[in-house]
C-alpha cells in the first residue's frame, strides 16, 4: 500500500469530497434566513415570493429576514445576467412568469420594459418621500428604487505626478494633452458604456454627437466589451487595476467603494469622479410586480418595502447606488467620498427607447468598422 | 470491409450461440436513452426559440435573413469566426501533437501532476484568463517591465492586448489539453513495433511518421482537432474580452443582437447560420472519418511507454515540457502569485476574506459551500455525461447510414450559441414537469449536453479501432453481447473513458456554456462567486475574485488527479 502514497491521500480527498457532498440536498438550497426562528407549528408555512433581478442586486441578510418575519413569506432570488438580459429573459417568459417581482430595470431599458407590458401597476406605500423627477411611469408600473451616476473615474496620482489638471468637461477628452489617457465600454455590451454614449448624445446633439467620437477615436481612446475589463484591465487608478490608462468610465460611487472594500487601508479614495456639468448620465433603477403573479399581495408588500427607510438604507453599502427615499439616511462613506453631479445629462427614456439601437449602431459602425 | 460486417454480424446477433435476441433489443432500445436526451434538452427548445424568433406570428417573417443577407458586416464577421478559429486550430494542433507524443511514449516523474495541471485552463472564466495575461504581458505586465528594466525603454515592447495573436495564444491556452489528451490517449496505446518496422525497413524517422504513424493516428487527430475547431469557431469570452471590441465572431453578434439589442430575428438567423457550419463541418469530419479508421492491434500503455534515455529523447521531452509551462503555467501561477499579493506585501488576506460576509450580504458565498455545489453539479454531470456517452458511443461506433447522420448531431449542442439555447430553455421548459428554467438540476443537464460531445469524441476512435476479432472471439466462446462489451470494448477504452471523464468535469466546473442559464444565487458554485466579486470595484472584491479563482483551480487539478486513479478492478487495463 505506501508504494501509492499520492493515491492514498487522493483516496482521503475523494472521501472527504463525497462526504461534503453527502451532506447534499437538505443544505443544499439554503435559506437565505438562517437568523429567522423556525415556524411555530401553529403558523401557517411561510408563502414563497420569488425575486429576479439582474446579478448586481445585493440586499442585507437581516434587512430580507425582517421582511420575511413581518409578512411570514421566504423570498427567493434568481439572478438572470446583465441588466439587458435579465429583462429580456422576463418579457420572454411572460406567458409564464418566473417571478413575482422584478427588480433592475433602468431608463436606459424603460420603454423596452414598458411596450413589451410585462408589469402590472401599483403604488407603493412610502411615495411621498421619493422625488418627483425619478417617477418616470404616471401609472406606476415601474417605480423607481435606487439612482446613481454615471461619471469619468481618474486616477489622483497620475495627474499629480504629471502636474497635469483633471478633464472637466467632454471637450476636454479630445485635447491632445489627455491623448491616450481614457478607456471607455462599448454602448452595445456595458450599461455604463451605454450611459456615457447617451451623455455625449445629450451634449452634443444627436446630429453631432459622432463628430465627438471621431476626434476621440483620433485621441487613441482605448474601448474594453465590460466595465470589468476597463476598470480592472485598463483602467490605472483602482487598487487591484492593471492597466495603465488614467480616466476610465465608472460610476461616481466607485471612489467610496474603493475606500470600503480595503479593509480599511484606504482613509483617502485613489480615484476621484469628474461632475462638471453635462459630463455624467444619472441611471434609475426600478422594480414593478410582474403581470400573471399568483401573489399579488405579498408582491405589494415587497413593493412597499423596497422604498421603505429600512431597505432604502441598506441600498448604498450593498450596491453602491443612492437610495431614493429622501428619508433614507446615507453611510459615512457615502457623505465624506461620494459626488453628486450637479446637472447631469438629461435624456427622456422615450427619447432612449426610441433611439438607442440607432445611436448604438451608427457609434459601432463610426468605432470599430 | 470485413471488420464492418463482423461488427454488423454481432450486432444483429445472427450467428452467435449465446445470444439471446432480446438482450439485443435491449441494448438497442438504451441507444434512445442519448437520443431523447437531445431531443428533450437540445431540440426542443432550440426549435422554441427559433420558431418565436422567425415566425412570431405562426407564419415565416424572413426579416432577419433579409437583414443577414443584405448586410455585409455580416459576412465578415463569418469570415473573421472561420479565419481566426482555423488559425487558432492549427496552431493548437501543431504545438499539441509533440506534446501528446510525449505523453503517449515516454514516462517521466511528475507527469500525471503536469497532465492534470495543463486541463486546469479549461475551467477559468476568461475574466481571470485575462487579468493573468495581463499580469505577464499587459503594458504593466512582469515581461514588459523586465524588458523595459533590462534594455532601458521608454515605453512596454510588447504590444498583445487587443491583438489577433493574443486571441490565438489564448485559444491555445485553453484547447491545448484537448490534442494532448484525446490524441495522447490514442497514440499512447499504438502499437510501437508498427513504427518500429518501418524504420527497421529503413524509413527515417519523419518518413516513419509521415507514411506509418500519422496516417494511423488520424481518426484522434481530426477528433481533437475538431472539437478545437469548434471551441474556437463559437469562442465568446476570449474574443470578447482579450480581443477587445474591434473583433467579433458570429457567438459575439449572436449574443449582441439577442441580448443588448433584442433583436431575436436576427440572432436566431445568425446562430442558424453558425449551427448549419457546424453541421455540414462534422458532416464532412465523419465522412473522412469512416475512411481513415482502421481496427488496430492496440497495446495496453505500459507496454509502449519508456523513460527518455538518449540525449536526443531528453532534450525533445525537456524542450516541449518548456512550452507546456511557459504556455499554460505561467499564466497559472501569475494568477495565484497576484492572489496572494496584496496591496500590503505577500499574505492570504483575499483567501481570509473570502470566509467573512463582511457586507452582511444575504448573496454571501461561503466558500465551502460554492465548492461543495460546484462538486456536486461535476459528479452530477460526470454520471450523465459517461452513461449518456458510452451509450452514445456504442451505437455510433456500428458503421451504417444512421449512425453517419447521428454522429454529427451529437457535436451540435457544442457549435450551438449559448445564449440563444439558454433563451430557448426559457421558452420551452416552462410547465410541469419540466419547469426547470430556474431549477438547480437544469445546470448538469445543460453542462452534459456540452460534456457529451467530448465523451463520444473521446472513445470514438478507440472503439473504432478495436480488432472485431477480438468480440468475434468472446461471442463465439458464448459471451453474451453485454459481456463481449464488459469484457472486451469496455477493458480497451477504459482510459479514454477517462479522458472523457476528465472533461465532462472539467466543462461542468468551469460551467461552460451555462453562463447564459438563470441562477439561483442561493445554490451558488464557484464561478458564480468569482462573477459576483468582479462586478464591483475595490481591492478586496478583485483579490476574493483572483483567490476563488486559485481555489477553483486547486479544486480542478484535484478532482482530475482522483478521476484519473480511478481503476476497473482486475480487468485488463489500457
Amino acid at each position: 500500500m505506501n508504494a501509492y502514497p499520492l493515491r492514498n491521500i487522493l483516496f482521503v480527498l475523494l472521501i472527504v469530497a463525497l462526504a461534503i457532498s453527502a451532506c447534499g440536498p437538505a443544505a443544499a438550497v439554503p435559506t437565505a434566513t438562517p437568523t429567522a426562528p423556525p415556524a411555530t407549528p401553529t403558523q401557517a408555512p411561510p408563502r414563497k415570493l420569488v425575486l429576479m433581478s439582474h446579478d448586481s442586486f445585493n440586499a442585507s441578510e437581516e434587512v430580507i429576514a425582517e421582511f420575511e418575519q413581518a409578512n411570514n413569506a421566504k423570498v427567493e432570488f434568481l439572478k438572470a445576467g446583465d441588466a439587458g438580459k435579465a429583462l429580456n429573459q422576463a418579457i420572454l417568459s411572460k406567458n409564464n412568469p418566473l417571478a413575482d417581482v422584478f427588480f433592475g430595470v433602468d431608463n436606459t431599458f424603460f420603454s423596452r420594459a414598458i411596450d413589451a407590458d410585462i408589469f402590472e401597476a401599483y403604488q407603493p406605500k412610502g411615495l411621498e418621500n421619493i422625488t418627483d423627477t425619478f417617477k418616470l411611469d404616471p401609472r406606476f408600473r415601474l417605480t423607481p428604487i435606487d439612482w446613481g451616476d454615471v461619471c469619468l473615474n481618474y486616477d489622483k496620482r497620475y495627474f499629480e505626478q504629471k502636474g497635469l489638471q483633471p478633464p472637466t468637461t467632454l471637450e476636454d477628452l479630445v485635447k491632445p494633452e489627455y491623448k491616450g489617457l481614457l478607456v471607455v465600454e462599448n454602448p452595445a455590451t456595458s450599461s455604463p458604456g451605454l450611459a456615457f454614449l447617451l451623455t455625449t448624445v445629450a451634449h452634443f446633439g444627436p446630429d453631432k454627437y459622432l463628430d465627438f467620437w471621431k476626434a476621440l477615436r483620433e485621441n487613441d481612446v482605448t474601448i474594453t466589451e465590460g466595465w470589468e475589463d476597463a476598470y480592472y484591465g485598463q483602467f490605472s487608478g483602482g487598487s487591484g487595476s492593471q492597466g495603465d490608462k488614467p480616466i476610465v468610465v465608472s460610476y461616481a460611487t466607485s471612489p467610496p467603494a474603493e475606500v470600503y472594500f480595503s479593509e480599511g487601508k484606504l482613509t483617502e479614495p485613489p480615484t476621484a469622479a469628474v461632475i462638471g456639468d453635462d459630463t455624467c448620465f444619472r441611471q434609475i433603477e426600478f422594480a414593478g410586480i410582474l403581470k400573471g403573479t399568483k401573489n399579488r399581495d405579498l408582491a405589494e408588500k415587497f413593493m412597499d418595502f423596497l422604498i421603505s427607510t429600512r431597505f432604502q438604507e441598506d441600498v448604498p453599502l450593498q450596491m453602491f447606488v443612492f437610495p431614493v427615499n429622501r428619508e433614507a439616511r446615507l453611510p459615512e462613506v457615502f457623505v465624506k467620498f461620494a459626488q453628486i453631479a450637479p446637472k447631469p445629462a438629461q435624456l427622456s427614456p422615450e427619447e432612449i427607447g426610441a433611439n438607442r439601437d440607432k445611436w448604438i449602431e451608427a457609434w459601432t459602425d463610426t468605432m470599430l468598422h | 470491409m470485413d471488420g464492418h460486417d463482423a461488427a454488423l454480424r454481432l450486432d444483429g446477433g445472427r450467428p452467435a450461440t449465446a445470444q439471446r435476441p432480446s438482450s439485443v433489443v435491449g441494448r438497442r432500445s438504451l441507444w434512445l436513452l442519448p437520443l431523447a436526451f437531445l431531443a428533450l434538452f437540445y431540440f426542443y427548445p432550440l426549435v422554441a426559440i427559433l420558431r418565436q424568433a422567425l415566425m412570431p406570428a405562426g407564419t415565416p417573417d424572413l426579416e432577419g435573413l433579409r437583414k443577414l443577407v443584405s448586410t455585409p458586416v455580416y459576412a465578415r464577421t463569418l469570415g473573421f469566426t472561420v479565419y481566426q478559429a482555423t488559425l487558432s486550430t492549427l496552431v493548437t494542433v501543431i504545438l499539441g501533437l509533440p506534446g501528446a507524443y510525449v505523453f503517449a511514449r515516454y514516462d517521466f516523474p511528475g507527469k500525471a501532476l503536469l497532465r492534470a495541471l495543463t486541463t486546469v485552463p479549461f475551467v477559468l472564466p476568461t475574466l481571470v484568463v485575462a487579468t493573468a495575461f495581463t499580469a505577464l504581458v499587459g503594458p504593466r505586465g512582469v515581461l514588459n517591465q523586465a524588458l523595459v528594466n533590462l534594455l532601458g525603454l521608454e515605453a512596454p515592447p510588447i504590444r498583445l492586448m487587443n491583438t489577433l495573436t493574443l486571441i490565438v495564444i489564448a485559444h491555445v491556452f485553453y484547447n491545448y489539453t484537448l490534442i494532448l489528451r484525446i490524441v495522447g490517449n490514442f497514440w499512447a496505446n499504438l502499437d510501437p513495433r508498427i513504427e518500429e518496422a518501418a524504420r527497421v525497413l529503413g524509413a527515417g524517422r519523419w518518413r516513419a511518421f509521415w507514411h506509418v504513424t500519422l496516417p494511423l493516428l488520424m481518426p484522434a487527430v481530426l477528433a481533437a482537432a475538431l472539437l478545437v475547431f469548434i471551441f474556437d469557431f463559437t469562442s465568446f469570452g476570449v474574443v470578447l474580452i482579450l480581443g477587445g471590441p474591434r473583433f467579433a465572431t458570429l457567438e459575439v453578434e449572436i449574443y449582441r443582437q439577442t441580448v443588448d439589442l433584442f433583436n431575436l430575428p436576427l440572432a436566431a438567423a445568425l446562430a442558424l447560420v453558425q449551427i448549419l457550419f457546424t453541421f455540414a463541418l462534422m458532416a464532412l469530419y465523419t465522412r473522412l472519418q469512416a475512411r481513415l479508421a482502421v481496427p488496430l492491434e492496440l497495446r495496453p500503455q505500459r507496454l509502449t511507454q519508456r523513460r527518455p534515455v538518449t540525449w536526443r529523447a531528453r532534450l525533445f521531452v525537456t524542450a516541449n515540457l518548456a512550452l507546456m509551462i511557459a504556455l499554460l503555467l505561467l499564466p497559472l501561477a501569475a494568477l495565484v502569485a497576484r492572489s496572494f499579493s496584496t496591496s500590503a506585501g505577500l499574505g492570504i488576506a483575499y483567501y481570509r476574506e473570502l470566509f467573512i460576509n463582511r457586507t452582511g450580504s444575504v448573496f454571501f458565498v461561503p466558500p465551502i459551500e460554492a465548492m461543495r455545489n460546484s462538486l456536486l453539479v461535476a459528479g452530477a454531470t460526470v454520471g450523465l455525461a459517461l452513461i449518456l456517452g458510452l451509450l452514445a458511443a456504442d451505437m455510433l461506433a456500428r458503421p451504417g447510414r444512421l449512425s453517419a447522420w447521428l454522429d454529427p448531431v451529437f457535436l451540435l449542442p457544442l457549435g450551438t450559441s449559448a445564449v440563444t439555447l439558454g433563451f430557448g430553455y426559457i421558452l420551452a421548459l416552462d410547465e410541469p414537469p419540466l419547469n426547470l428554467r430556474a431549477s438547480p438540476w437544469l445546470l448538469p443537464l445543460a453542462h452534459t449536453l456540452v460534456a457529451l460531445p467530448f465523451v463520444v469524441r473521446s472513445l470514438l476512435p478507440v472503439l473504432r479501432g478495436i480488432q472485431p476479432h477480438l468480440r468475434e472471439a468472446a461471442a463465439v466462446l458464448g459471451a453474451s453481447p453485454w459481456r463481449v462489451w464488459r469484457e472486451v470494448d469496455l477493458p480497451i477504452t477504459s482510459r479514454a473513458v477517462l479522458v472523457g471523464a476528465v472533461f465532462a468535469f472539467t466543462v461542468s466546473l468551469g460551467e461552460f456554456g451555462a453562463t447564459a442559464l438563470i441562477v439561483r444565487p442561493q445554490f451558488p458554485t464557484m464561478p458564480v462567486a468569482i462573477y459576483r466579486f468582479l462586478g464591483q470595484p475595490g481591492e478586496l472584491n478583485y483579490g476574493q475574485a483572483l483567490a476563488m479563482s486559485a481555489l477553483l483551480s486547486l479544486v480542478t487539478g484535484v478532482g482530475i488527479l482522483v478521476i484519473e486513479r480511478a481503476r476497473y478492478g482486475g480487468m485488463g487495463e489500457f
